[in-house]
């Protein structure tokens, strides 16, 4: 008989969210609505906790965040957990961590168990680093004895021993990053789960952590992890889930799962936004209808090879002349970060005043440029010395992964926002 | 070290996870006691945090009671002439504003501690019921603090506190099993109805009306005493006063039934708290 240390049985979650709120449009509408709020807002708040359908009507809004996922995991697997944003992954982490309940369903968890899902929390600005290393470790579960065993490694892997009787509000925030990190890799749960940890910090410490991960992993610990790196879960894991919409759709070889993953993304939202008069962003004189991510080949998608270019096209319409209007884009990190911003030149070559038309401005993102990492694009439109016309607003995310086979140590995510290909030149003297 | 491993998974705790909420699951005293050391470590940093970088410091646990006391001998005693029981009225008021404050601000925080800690129980998980108790505690030490004052004051009015002195951790307990229950029916009310936080201070406001503090429970007509004794602070006030003022006997009366609905207060609001802890991470 195999001993699981994870057992999912049916678990489904659901959530209610945003109960819409009608707007009243007569004075009389808007007195009684002011009158009868108290009693609508209790109902709706009510309804947070509750799911009989005593108040129910058309506008609730049940969302099934997970639906009858079932699952195992041996001890020591290392399983990937895959899908969009928005697919469950981060609510299975919830119930699996026990921060929130399952609507339905049994998981049965077999020895300790830890959850990464944001390094830091709970610590204390006015806490000393050393105060913040005992407090933040009984968060995660450790006693104050087992703290104390590790308490010298701890400081020692965050390099911040010289500030350990500092408060933590002078850290800098990679020195506090970097603490919280040291803290949580010094766990020892049977089981651990992560959750994007390797979307925090910089490129070097990422690195770092994912060296943590790798050990941890090979420690025969038991690891559930959710990322939207696929580099990162494909070098970690043996074994891949993937979610789509809440529900378990591919469980098996990380590789398998990740390839169908890749080549069935849902193409109409994930690598495209469009939108219709009624609910595009547009001001009186422009309206922006649509944003793509377009391969070489000319496919819609949103996860690009790093050898690979790829096109970042947006249609607009100007619907009156607009004087010197601006078109700009900025490629992000997912920290917010500017990796770099450029601005549509239409304006330059061919006249102060844009004349009404519809319009696609397509920018060119060449290959070897980007790193590893996950980007998005930030698009607005001004007309400067004038006016904001639509604000700058993150619209999209674009996966850049290095599926390579390249020599290991220089594969992946380098340090830094960008990863170009470089000539280099080597003489031997 | 295969056999090693083999053996080490059976003996492993097994954590079930589900959606029933049966009494044995409402109270988990075997998880709370694993917990023991995070609970510490939360009181600890209720207490370092409270005061930082502030000038006064833990002046300001003595400040709150010492300033409501000269205005309330102003106010009551000297202008409305309030009857103190015949002893100063600056003591009379000191001795109810000791666990006054105590019990009121650390209801005040306890009410609020899950909003607060709203970033915690969104991320990891751990028994929730440590954060409403934590402040209850961490209060102690201002309390101990303004209660030194209060034994000051004996001095310089030559008061001597009776033998029931002795009874003073019992009216310690009844002011924070109080003070607890309430903290977690509010912090449980208040995570889904926000209204909970911006009404409680106002409540608890008001409680101080309907508790001794700047008059004696004597003047309470006969018909309304039961009902005045169900708050448990008029119990606790009381008591203060009998054994370090020596104002009155023992007031068992306050103290029995005072305790009685301390103890229902606390336990419905560990109850309640438990039951809704589920969806605490859910509607934060």
């Amino acid at each position: 008989m195999v001993d699981y240390c994870i057992q999912v049985s049916k678990i489904s979650k659901r959530y209610r969210i945003g109960l819409e709120q009608q707007v009243p449009d007569t004075f009389v509408e808007a007195i009684t609505e002011w009158v009868s709020r108290p009693i609508k807002n209790y109902r709706r708040l009510r309804k947070l906790t509750q799911f009989d359908n005593k108040y129910s009507d058309e506008r609730d809004n049940i969302v099934w965040a997970l639906r009858d996922i079932s699952f195992n995991v041996k001890p020591g697997e290392v399983v990937g957990v895959i899908g969009k944003n928005g697919a469950g992954k981060s609510t299975l982490l919830k119930v699996l961590s026990r921060i929130t309940h399952p609507t339905s369903g049994q998981v049965e968890l077999l020895g300790r168990i830890s959850s990464l899902l944001e390094v830091g929390t709970g610590f204390h600005p006015e806490l000393t680093g050393r105060e913040n290393i005992y407090l933040n470790g009984t968060i995660l579960g450790m006693t104050k004895a087992e703290i104390d065993l590790k308490f010298e490694e701890i400081v020692e892997f965050s390099g911040v021993k010289r500030f350990i009787d500092t408060p933590v509000k002078f850290y800098s925030s990679g020195m506090r990053v970097r603490l919280a990190f040291s803290v949580a890799a010094h766990l020892e749960p049977e089981i651990l789960l992560i959750d994007e940890v390797l979307s925090v910090g910089d490129a070097a410490f990422q690195k770092k952590s994912l060296g943590k991960m790798e050990e941890v992993s090979k420690e025969g610990r038991t690891v559930i992890f959710v990322s939207h790196n696929m580099g990162a879960v494909r070098s970690l894991c043996s074994r891949g889930l993937l979610l789509e919409n809440g529900t378990l759709t591919k469980d098996g070889d990380v590789d398998q799962v990740i390839n169908y993953y890749l080549s069935n993304k849902d193409v109409s939202t994930a690598g495209r936004l469009g939108w219709t008069e009624t609910d595009a962003p547009q001001v009186k004189e422009l309206i922006l209808f649509g944003i793509e991510l377009l391969s070489e080949t000319g496919e819609v998608r949103t996860t690009f090879q790093i050898d690979e270019g790829f096109e970042i096209r947006v249609q607009y319409e100007i619907r009156e002349e607009i004087r010197n209007l601006r078109l700009y884009l900025r490629l992000k990190t997912t920290m917010g970060e500017t990796v770099f911003a450029t601005y549509e030149d239409t304006t330059i070559r061919e006249g102060f005043n844009r004349k009404p038309g519809k319009y696609t401005a397509i920018c060119k993102i060449p290959s070897n440029l980007l790193n590893d990492l996950t980007y998005r694009i930030f698009i607005g439109f001004d007309s400067p010395g004038y006016k904001v016309l639509i604000p700058g607003k993150e619209y999209l995310e674009v996966d850049i992964i290095d599926t390579s086979d390249g020599y290991r140590y220089i594969k992946g995510a380098f340090d830094g926002p960008i990863r170009p290909v470089l000539k280099w030149e080597v003489e031997n003297q | 070290m295969e056999k090693k491993t083999r053996k080490s998974i059976r003996e492993l705790p097994r954590i079930i996870i589900n959606n029933d909420n049966g009494i044995k699951k409402l109270i988990n005293l075997r998880e709370l006691w694993q917990y023991r050391d995070l609970f510490w470590f939360l009181v600890k940093r209720d207490i370092k945090t409270r005061y930082a970088q502030s000038i006064i410091g833990v002046g300001w646990a003595v400040i709150q009671p010492v300033f409501s006391m000269i205005i309330f001998t102003v106010v009551f005693g000297n202008i409305a002439k309030i009857d103190s029981e015949g002893i100063p009225y600056a003591i009379f008021s000191y001795s109810a504003l000791v666990p006054w404050t105590y019990f009121s601000s650390s209801l005040t925080d306890s009410s609020r501690s899950l909003i607060s800690s709203k970033n915690l129980i969104t991320k990891v998980y751990f028994p929730r019921l440590v954060i409403p108790i934590a402040p209850v505690l961490a209060k102690l030490i201002d309390f101990g603090i303004s209660f030194l004052i209060l034994i000051g004051m004996m001095v310089w009015f030559g008061i001597m506190p009776s033998i029931w002195a002795a009874f003073i951790p019992l009216f310690i307990l009844i002011m924070m099993l109080t003070a607890a229950g309430a903290g977690m029916w509010l912090t449980a009310l208040a995570i889904q109805y926000r209204d909970v936080q911006y009404g409680s201070n106002f409540f608890i406001q008001l409680l101080m009306y309907i508790s001794p503090v700047i008059y004696p429970a004597s003047n309470v007509p006969d018909k309304f005493q039961l009902l005045y004794a169900l708050n448990p602070m008029v119990g606790v006030i009381e008591g203060f006063r009998a054994v370090l003022l020596g104002t009155h006997s023992m007031p068992w009366f306050y103290i029995g039934v005072g305790s009685a609905s301390a103890f229902v207060l606390f336990i419905s609001g560990v109850l309640y708290f438990r039951h809704m802890e589920r969806y605490f991470a859910d509607v934060a």
